[in-house]
């Protein structure tokens, strides 16, 4: 067992944790936050995907013992005071999603793009998503609703 | 993914000392831990050495550029001095998987694993690759073994890779669409000393083809490899490309690489 100190969404969370608890595990089972989401569990699928010290990862394929002293920013850590973020507004807006399992990692990836890239093309968005899978919209309307937020972003 | 003991190291005489036969080190992680999650690997203790700092960064001299083992992808991508002093070396790391892997993945953990698909291991070869680690030098050729084999011992730590600065360079992969793996990456390089054809993907583990760098010798052009002729014996044959493919798709791919030279 390990104990760590971290900051997740703002909030200081310090836990007992077992050496090899992910972070999605420790996200989803010990701290309650099941937006983020697993799918493959092997870091191909991006429904996991988070921010930490500000850079989007995996969070399946990262070990929490190692993230001592971290700041996390998962999907409910987005909107504030009641407020969609514009990336949820868009993916709402533009129909950026069918099912709506990919959906938080697909917003937190997208996010992390906007932050290094204010006004990506279409193919920038593409590249960019690469580690994320969807099943269902074939891609179109999330590529559309991640240009709406850069427009309001 | 079956329990193990995680310790951080807080130097590379402290990860030697805890390593063993039953350890692995733990850089980015980004095979490791899917490996130990699907039951391909499992070990007793997990020696974390992202937390040492002399590790990490990347340094550029005259002749060199070394790149310290736990080094993102994204660092080398994004990185001045690397695409200032060998720009392919940063568009190879540009390529590799996806986002959230670049911002995890190291060059140190990706030369370690010698996944035979992996974009790195061809950047060595091709560009004279010393491996630094915590007991001494070894040249990239003597360095990959075979299929994830390498002539690491359980418990030497790679500190950093030194990279020849070339007259000129280009790394052109045929990527696998879903991973980013190379199904071919044919890495060519040109040095006043000679010229290497760094190539991955293709066989069980990485190799510099001779024939290729031979003919590219006495003429540096795309034409010169229209004669040399790759044979698909010992290439790899799988649900992505047969042998034959493979064998052909290294001469399109060195030839795009020296145009792109």
């Amino acid at each position: 067992m390990k104990k760590i100190a971290l900051e997740v969404n703002g909030k200081k969370v310090t836990k007992e944790i077992s050496d090899h608890t992910t972070l999605s595990g420790l996200l989803r089972d010990i701290l309650n936050l099941t937006g983020t989401h697993i799918g493959c569990d092997t870091s191909q699928c991006g429904a996991c995907v988070v921010h930490v010290d500000g850079k989007s990862i995996k969070s399946c394929t990262a070990l929490a013992a190692d993230l001592d002293g971290s700041k996390v920013t998962t999907i409910e850590g987005l909107a504030s005071n009641g407020k969609l973020h514009p990336m949820q507004e868009a993916f709402k807006k533009m129909h950026g999603l069918q099912c709506g399992f990919c959906t938080p990692g697909m917003v937190m990836s997208a996010v992390d793009l906007l932050k290094n890239k204010k006004n990506p093309s279409d193919q920038e968005i593409r590249d960019w998503l690469e580690g994320n899978i969807c099943r269902c919209t074939g891609y179109h309307n999330i590529v559309a609703a991640v240009k709406e937020a850069a427009s309001k972003m | 993914m079956k329990t193990f003991n995680y310790h951080s190291a807080k130097d590379v005489k402290e990860a030697s000392k805890l390593a063993s036969s039953n350890s692995a080190f733990l850089a980015g992680g980004m095979t490791t831990i899917p490996s130990m999650k699907l039951g391909l690997a499992s070990y007793k203790d997990i020696i974390d050495i992202k937390r040492i700092k002399k590790l990490s960064g990347i340094k550029v001299s005259g002749k060199t550029v070394t790149i310290g083992a736990t080094t993102k992808h994204s660092e080398v991508a994004n990185s001045k001095d690397v695409k200032k002093a060998i720009p392919s070396l940063a568009a190879l790391a540009e390529g590799i998987g996806d986002p959230q892997v670049r911002n995890r993945g190291t060059i140190g953990g990706s030369i370690a694993n010698n996944d035979p698909a992996a974009d790195y291991p061809s950047a060595c070869i091709a560009l004279n690759a010393t491996i630094h680690t915590n007991n001494r030098s070894i040249d990239a050729e003597k360095f990959f073994r075979g299929m994830f084999e390498t002539c690491l011992k359980s418990t030497e730590v790679i500190e950093a890779i030194e990279f020849s600065i070339p007259e000129k360079s280009s790394y052109q992969k045929l990527p696998n669409p879903a991973s980013r793996y190379a199904i071919i990456g044919v890495y060519v390089a040109k040095h006043k000393t000679g010229i290497n054809v760094g190539v991955t993907g293709a066989k069980s583990c990485v190799y510099n083809d001779k024939d290729l760098a031979g003919a590219l010798t006495k003429n540096f052009s795309s034409s010169a490899i229209d004669s040399v002729k790759i044979s698909s014996s010992g290439m790899n044959s799988d649900i992505h490309a047969s042998s034959d493919y493979r064998a052909n798709m290294v001469k399109a791919f060195a030839k795009k690489a020296v145009d792109a030279c």
